[in-house]
């Protein structure tokens, strides 16, 4: 469809999407007790260990009110605002997976009696939540491992439950941090989809668009006031704030081919003499999704369950097979992790697998920076 | 845009866990060679086994409640699949924790998983199956259906090495097998005292094989990647395309659906897109160390 073509259609319209209405900052707190009474957990952005992470929360006293972050290469800190804002922020180092592909989960459990084992899937029954406070890029992320875990052949019915069970209040950034690069993943800074309620923080209150009939019957529930102009004003100027302040570029042409025809560059020899093989990139990142199982047993061997727990592509046992190892080297690994990111995920399931919210530079302990490193592999090729 | 997947994930019926093992029963062990034998398992509830079928190259998930699973292949006739067949060499906890069970003991089943031999290539062609020491069990269905339609087929070979003569596998079902039409060839890379055959790596015998017509044989291989590699350098200077050969690949698998991460080479997952490949699909992957 031509550009021409879309401005005809309002449903494609980029800027507002959907009819947006105004709560003031006063009645916000009412968002806390709607979803409550509509039977949701909530949770969302709250400070703990000097950083924004995502827990259960429980009023507007619990988010990060007039905090920020700062985040570079290897770095992140949290600043304090010179003005109230609730979500003044960017992203932290939990990304919303955690919910949707718990760390730790039960899989299966197995019993022992006079006939032999018996299994059975394990008791699973997770509660309805409501995600406050998701970026654009953590809505691709989602989109993302929604392919993985659902799109295919095989069906992850943890995940698959968990998925059905929540509700999606996404926000826009008004801003954005140095290691933020979603402009060129083509994942933000705007929500556009994949959310039931997205927000636009103003100085004095929220723009609320519901795209979902889920999302209309908690704003319905609101006390709300027709948009002005001049706030629909200052929410776009707000938005386009964050547009401007990303600086980090990743040139993503023909980036799979790219990369796969330089498996043996020697930048990879490079970055593995800085990286220290931590597995920080994988845990922070919002799309990663290894697992490993493991039997957690009684003493009697009678009563066995099947645990997964998240696991990396940085570990050296990951890859283990008959008696080796086949990524027995950092090179190897740190090949693995970036190939398969932005390369054979493609191959894999039709979408890069970075979201460009930059976690896996900032909470890298020695600031390895992807962009970088395609960056250098880019720079020899023909 | 909402992509389908996320319509899926939020809109369709809840799917069935993929962790639940099947109960099966060992209904018999045969010990084949040094630290491999055959375990014939059998599923307890009848609705499971009557809905069992598996092709030729794939493999199951056995499960050891409290050792952990192990991805081993199916060994058996993929036309009686009411004792499964895995024939099973000693390698890491799980394989050793089974040679503790005995006839009637439970384990737990997942599967069948993976791609499959493409038995229809085979129709009028000749084929030659390139295998080495336990690479020859995740072969023997396809045997087992070759033979029963033997008249379907060209020319059938079977080029077997192994380390020495003491570690050939289902060497009783040998003169079976040649009965039936299947020329067998064994080599040993070691000599013992009275072994009267070939000695040296199995591309030899693939070296001075004749009775095939290159361009009308597919190649079906089996066994380390080295080996594999060798026996397809060998098939092309031959004269077989990368298109003609298929290889089954190993990789560390513990989901055996492509949701865990571990078996990855490059864009394919092992345990899905796999094991067995076409080799022009894989050839370039298999070169490249650490992958």
């Amino acid at each position: 469809m031509t550009l021409k073509e879309e401005n005809h259609s309002e449903e494609n319209l980029p800027a507002t999407p959907h009819h947006e209405v105004f709560v003031a900052i006063d009645g916000f707190a009412l968002l806390f007790d709607v979803l409550k009474s509509s039977g949701f957990q909530i949770v969302g952005p709250t400070i703990d260990q000097d950083a924004i992470v995502y827990d259960q929360i429980d009023s507007v006293d619990d988010l990060p009110k007039g905090w920020t972050d700062v985040q570079k290469p290897g770095l992140y800190r949290l600043n304090q605002r010179n003005d109230d804002k609730l979500f003044g922020y960017n992203v932290g180092p939990h990304s919303w997976k955690k919910y949707l592909f718990p760390p730790n989960v039960a899989l299966s459990i197995g019993k022992k009696n006079e006939d032999g084992w018996e299994f059975q899937e394990a008791p699973d029954d997770p509660p309805k939540l409501a995600f406050l406070g998701v970026r654009a890029c953590e809505l691709a992320a989602i989109r993302i491992q929604d392919r993985v875990f659902v799109g295919g052949d095989y069906v992850d019915s943890t995940y698959q439950k968990r998925r059905q069970r929540i509700l999606i209040i996404a926000v826009n950034c008004t801003q954005a941090a140095e290691t933020c690069f979603c402009t060129s993943m083509d994942t933000g800074p705007r929500c556009t989809d994949g959310f039931d309620l997205a927000l636009t923080e103003l100085d004095d209150g929220f723009l609320v668009e519901a795209s979902t009939p889920e999302g209309k019957a908690i704003v319905d529930q609101l006390i709300t006031l027709e948009v002005t102009r001049k706030q629909q004003q200052s929410a776009e100027l707000a938005r386009q704030n964050a547009v401007d302040q990303i600086k980090k570029r990743m040139d993503t042409t023909e980036i799979r081919d790219l990369l796969m025809s330089n498996l043996e560059h020697a930048r990879w020899d490079e970055v593995a003499s800085r990286c220290l093989s931590c597995t920080n990139c994988t845990m922070v990142c919002p799309t990663c999704f290894c697992s490993s199982v493991e039997e957690v047993s009684d003493l009697a061997g009678e009563n066995v369950e099947r645990r997964r727990q998240w696991d990396s592509c940085f570990n050296l046992e990951f890859s283990y097979m008959n008696g080796g190892v086949v990524r027995d080297s950092t090179r190897s690994r740190y090949r693995q992790w970036m190939t398969h990111k932005l390369a054979t995920w493609i191959d894999q399931f039709g979408t890069s697998g970075c979201v460009g919210c930059g976690r896996c530079i900032s909470w890298c302990p020695v600031g390895i920076d992807l962009t970088e490193e395609v960056a250098a592999i880019r720079k020899d090729a023909p | 845009m909402i992509s389908n997947a996320s319509k899926m994930a939020t809109d369709s019926p809840r799917s069935p866990s993929l962790w639940v093992p099947k109960t099966v029963v060992i209904r018999k062990i045969t010990p084949e060679v040094e630290n491999v034998a055959t375990y014939h398992l059998a599923f307890t509830d009848a609705d499971a086994a009557a809905s069992y079928r598996f092709k030729p190259g794939q493999f199951n998930m056995l499960y050891m409640p409290g050792v952990g699973e192990s991805a081993i292949s199916i060994s058996g006739d993929p036309e009686s699949p009411e004792l499964l067949d895995h024939t099973i060499r000693v390698a890491g906890n799980v394989t050793r924790g089974l040679t503790q069970l005995k006839p009637g003991d439970t384990l737990g089943l997942r599967g069948p998983f993976g791609s499959s031999w493409p038995m229809g290539q085979c129709v009028g062609r000749d084929v030659l199956l390139v295998t080495g020491g336990i690479g020859l069990p995740p072969l023997r269905p396809a045997i087992y259906q070759l033979l029963k339609r033997r008249q379907d087929f060209g020319n059938l070979h079977l080029l077997y090495g192994a380390r020495s003569p003491d570690v050939l596998l289902h060497q009783n079902e040998f003169d079976d097998w040649k009965r039936s039409g299947l020329t067998i060839q064994k080599t040993v890379d070691r000599s013992v005292f009275g072994w009267k055959g070939n000695v040296g790596v199995v591309t030899l015998l693939l070296e001075r094989l004749h009775s095939f017509d290159p361009s009308n044989t597919v190649l079906f291989c089996c066994g380390p990647e080295v080996m594999m590699r060798f026996v397809a350098r060998t098939a092309f200077d031959r004269g077989l395309t990368a298109e003609q050969i298929w290889v089954s690949t190993e990789r560390n698998m513990q989901c055996a659906v492509g949701l865990c991460g571990h078996c990855q080479l490059g864009p394919q997952f092992i345990c899905k897109d796999g094991p067995v490949f076409r080799y022009d699909q894989i050839a370039p992957l298999l070169t490249v160390e650490g992958l």
